[in-house]
């Protein structure tokens, strides 16, 4: 038995036919082939299936896919559409923000969330901000780093934009 | 031209990990790809009366059952490849799946292929198996006392091995010592937990008898090595890829059963096969790390000269041996007994025992954290029976730079040193008095601040392939590279390490640009397929810079000394009147007679002019092996502050000072020290794997396992000092371990000093709050 389900994922509409146990995170990964959207556990700890569903951080691993229908869902393939890394993204490379990279995606996109709560975070919000995604390589500061730089950038290019 | 050498460029790998362009294990897709299950014993000890598969078989998208009776005359058992010499080692057969018992909860017992994913999962269900339960053991210690249950029939009181390490005269030592301190520790088991769970993808040419693999690997050649052994393969029919890769820390060492299983169903169905673990799943078939009870003591005089050291240790083998298994609690724990100290009489005493546990095996340090952990804490220990202060009874004992190399009393030979440089460092950064005296001033207050120090080495840069044979390693640990230019002066090298988040396609590139004088973007590393990389021994035991490297040196020097010939030929000089200068070989006095590398790549690979002699194209390759090991070391401090009434520990600072010679990547190996710190801090504080007394896993998930979240941790203060090694020609050594070999007994070491004044000894890991709020309890009489 599958259920009808339409979504925009990164800009595109698809209509699927999924089975209503389907979790978001496999229709993503085997549907739609976005395997930058990671599997680290079983139990919605780790964080690495992170995708943003209407622009709020979520589990994808937590989600059934057909409780996203008429719903739009960003993964880290849609950060840059065009190319163009988004200020996260770059400031994750600049600041040695990964190692292994698995759960890189999902930090990224929790991070695009919690800039859009919190503009300006301490690191200790930061910390607190992340405390969903696991990392085993890092230890975390160099991500606390990353995500206060681009915090710094975000907030620059809203006030260029502002007085522009 | 600035040198790339000690340059913190950004890393080269990060745009496709960053934008999920990255590709894993799990992300390969094949056409007609069916996936595969494994069931997996929920008994830690049982003996197969029946495993009917039949209802498994016609279920819905099921195309295959295999259970261990279909299997067993095909492949053969999952090998142990560290055989350790002289310790009456038993390794009995570790079946792909079990046909008689089961041993530890996770034991394969079938494997299911079907069309999707969910089919295969639901399809586990339908396997009915008559277990005859048996009695559990988890405790390695209690496994070799008399009553307790024999895992195998063949290895009495379940003593896989008896190992001894000795040098000096440790009775006659303890006999006339004048201070001894002994004390039990415990050394808890820990579930490595790489955030990408294991997987494999298996696809079969039938008509060139080819398997081609895809493994969460951390060595791909031994992975190919190993499947072929298991499947009966020869070993160049097998081409193991192992793609990108989310984290290791040893757990992707070992081949396991799984992926041989992969490989099995993938050529007896002719179709490709994927199987995938869950973090579950992983948690009870992915190996352990640790698992150490340990009777430790040290002795010496009363001003602070340490004179022996002895132990006697348990080491959980889990249930069957693994990949390098016996190696670790023995070659890599017990020889570095004598830690960073010139300590002269040292016994040591290893048994490894089977448990009904899952297989134990190298986790980031593997071996060296619980060596370090022991020898630090008896030297805390020891200072405060004589009443010293602990860095002063360190400084007495470490061994002076000029020694070095230095032979230590269990046979190892330090490459180089220059510890009291590193010490001083560190109580310089944390302001050692300056804090002595706070903790003063916060006593009288009743507040409870403690501050912890570890001087420790390690051995690593595995490491010079006739030790490895001497030590029964069943491989070697040389290292290799190609470099290969192409005509317009790009150019590709394959290396036989595999790197999973180290950074190498960055600091190797380094080492080559710098050689040839080419822009780093003309510079691309390819590491993980057997198919294209040379042989090589694989990224574990700090040895990818430290031998891989080294032969990416070594070959790229090769390439220049042959453009150099063609260079020579083309300017009508001799070589002698040549020199490099500024990516260009130039005839000397005269700037303008000079060839610049990319001519050369040109001129080699067209072969249109070239001297007498000299065979057309430019590549090179070399085969590094070291003379010997190489041992970093450094001073990690660490201040606290106890809450006594909750036993809850705050980390006030966190200085670590580490020398790993020459920094090819700085911010590369800052990352790494960050990282390893965090790692063992979660060991120190609040990682464990639990058993219950049936051999259940009860931190099953990672609901229950408690990895360290970014909230729970500190910031690490990071510096460092520099002594080259004379082992390998960039004079670097090993730094991917350093981080969890000394943190672990930095924080403990703190806590127990906060404590002291409340007359706290030792508390074993990891340090919760409940556990450090007993050991309170318990050492001020009340009631726990």
């Amino acid at each position: 038995m599958t259920q009808s389900l339409t979504i925009t994922v990164n800009g595109s509409a698809h209509t699927l036919e999924v089975e209503p146990r389907a979790l978001l995170v496999h229709v993503l990964r085997e549907d739609l082939n976005l395997t930058g959207t990671h599997v680290g556990c079983d139990t919605s700890q780790c964080g690495a299936c992170t995708v943003l569903l209407d622009g709020r951080a979520v589990k994808s691993c937590a989600v059934l896919a057909v409780q996203t229908d008429g719903r739009e869902i960003t993964t880290i393939e849609g950060l840059a559409p065009n190319g163009d890394l988004h200020p996260l993204q770059r400031a994750f490379w600049e600041h040695h923000g990964l190692q292994c990279g698995f759960c890189t995606p999902g930090m990224i996109l929790t991070a695009v969330d919690l800039l859009d709560e919190h503009a300006d975070p301490s690191d200790e919000e930061i910390r607190r901000g992340i405390e969903g995604n696991y990392c085993r390589c890092t230890g975390y500061q160099n991500i606390v780093a990353a995500i206060k730089a681009a915090a710094a950038e975000l907030r620059a290019g809203a006030t260029a934009g502002a007085t522009r | 031209m600035a040198t790339l050498f000690g340059s913190g460029i950004k890393r080269r790998e990060d745009p496709r990990l960053i934008t999920g362009a990255a590709t894993y294990t799990d992300d390969v897709k094949l056409p007609g790809l069916l996936f595969a299950a494994i069931h997996r014993s929920p008994y830690a000890h049982a003996r197969l009366r029946s495993v009917d598969v039949r209802k498994a078989r016609s279920a819905p998208g099921v195309v295959a059952v295999y259970t261990g009776a279909d299997i067993k005359d095909r492949v053969t058992p999952v090998p142990c490849a560290w055989n350790i010499p002289d310790s009456d080692l038993k390794v009995p057969p570790h079946p792909l799946l079990a046909h008689d018992k089961v041993r530890y909860v996770g034991d394969g017992v079938a494997l299911v292929v079907a069309r999707s994913r969910a089919a295969a999962r639901d399809a586990l269900d339908l396997i009915e198996v008559d277990y005859d339960p048996l009695e559990a053991i988890t405790d390695p210690e209690r496994a070799t006392q008399a009553g307790a249950p024999r895992l195998h029939e063949e290895v009495p009181n379940n003593i896989g091995f008896t190992w001894k390490v000795s040098g000096g005269d440790a009775a006659q030592a303890f006999a006339s010592a004048d201070v001894k301190v002994a004390q039990k520790i415990l050394q808890p088991r820990l579930q490595p937990t790489a955030i990408e769970p294991r997987a494999a993808v298996g696809t079969y040419n039938a008509a060139t008898g080819q398997l081609t693999l895809w493994v969460t690997s951390q060595n791909p050649h031994i992975h190919r090595f190993l499947c072929s052994v298991m499947l009966k393969l020869p070993e160049h029919k097998v081409r193991v890829i192992s793609p990108e890769v989310g984290g290791g820390f040893g757990s992707k060492i070992p081949v396991y059963a799984d992926e041989a299983l992969v490989g099995f169903a993938a050529m007896d169905l002719k179709r490709p096969v994927k199987w995938t673990e869950d973090r579950s799943e992983n948690y009870k078939a992915t190996i352990h790390g640790r698992d150490h009870i340990e009777y430790v003591e040290l002795c010496g005089t009363k001003d602070g000269r340490i004179t022996g050291l002895r132990t006697r240790v348990y080491a959980g083998l889990g249930a069957y041996a693994s990949t390098a298994g016996p190696g670790v609690p023995t070659i890599l724990h017990g020889l570095m007994y004598s830690g960073a100290y010139t300590i002269a009489n040292i016994d040591g005493t290893v048994h490894g025992v089977y448990t009904t546990t899952t297989p134990v095996d190298a986790y980031r340090g593997a071996g060296r954290p619980e060596a370090t952990f022991l020898v630090e804490r008896l030297v805390d220990l020891y200072a405060r029976e004589i009443e010293m202060d602990p860095v002063d009874v360190r400084r007495k004992n470490l061994i002076p730079k000029d020694k070095f190399p230095y032979t230590v009393a269990t046979g190892l030979t330090y490459d180089s040193g220059n510890y009291e440089a590193a010490l001083d460092k560190a109580l310089r950064l944390i302001d050692y008095k300056t804090f002595r005296a706070e903790q003063e001033r916060a006593r009288r207050e009743k507040r409870y601040l403690g501050i912890g120090v570890t001087t420790y080495t390690e051995i690593c840069g595995l490491g010079p392939s006739q030790v490895a044979g001497a030590v029964g390693f069943g491989g070697g640990l040389y290292d290799s590279a190609i470099v290969r230019v192409y005509p317009t002066g790009v150019v590709r090298v394959y290396i036989g390490v595999k790197p999973h988040g180290q950074g190498e396609e960055t600091t190797f590139a380094q080492i080559v640009a710098d050689e040839f004088g080419v822009p780093i973007e003309n510079v691309e590393i390819v590491a993980g397929d057997t198919e294209t990389t040379p042989q090589g021994w694989g990224t574990y035991g700090s040895r990818t810079t430290a031998v891989g490297g080294a032969a990416v040196k070594l070959a790229a020097q090769r390439v220049k000394e042959k453009s150099k010939k063609i260079a020579a030929h083309l300017l009508e000089a001799s070589e002698g009147d040549l020199e490099w200068k500024d990516g260009r070989f130039v005839v000397k006095g005269s700037p303008d007679q000079a060839k610049s590398f990319g001519d050369l790549a040109l001129a080699a690979n067209v072969a249109w002019n070239l001297p007498e002699g000299v065979e057309p194209g430019l590549e090179a390759s070399a085969f590094f092996d070291p003379s010997n090991f190489v041992y970093p070391f450094g001073t990690h401090i660490c201040t606290v502050e106890v809450a006594v009434e909750t036993g809850e520990v705050t980390i006030l600072r966190y200085v670590a000072v580490d020398d790993c010679g020459p920094q090819i990547n700085p911010m590369i190996v800052e990352g790494q020290v960050q990282g390893g710190v965090v790692q063992g801090l979660g060991e120190a504080l609040q990682e464990v794997a639990v058993y219950d007394e049936d051999g259940q896993l009860l931190t099953g998930t990672l609901m229950d396992y408690a990895v360290p979240k970014a909230s729970q941790m500190p910031s690490i203060e990071v510096d460092h000092t520099v002594t080259p090694t004379q082992v390998n020609p960039l004079g670097v050594k090993g730094v991917g371990e350093t981080g969890t070999i000394a943190s672990v007994p930095t924080l403990v070491n703190a806590v127990c000093d906060a404590l002291a004044p409340l007359g706290v000894r030792h508390i074993d890991k990891p340090l919760t709050p409940a556990r450090v709020w007993a050991a309170i309890q318990q050492a001020q009489g009340g009631a726990r």
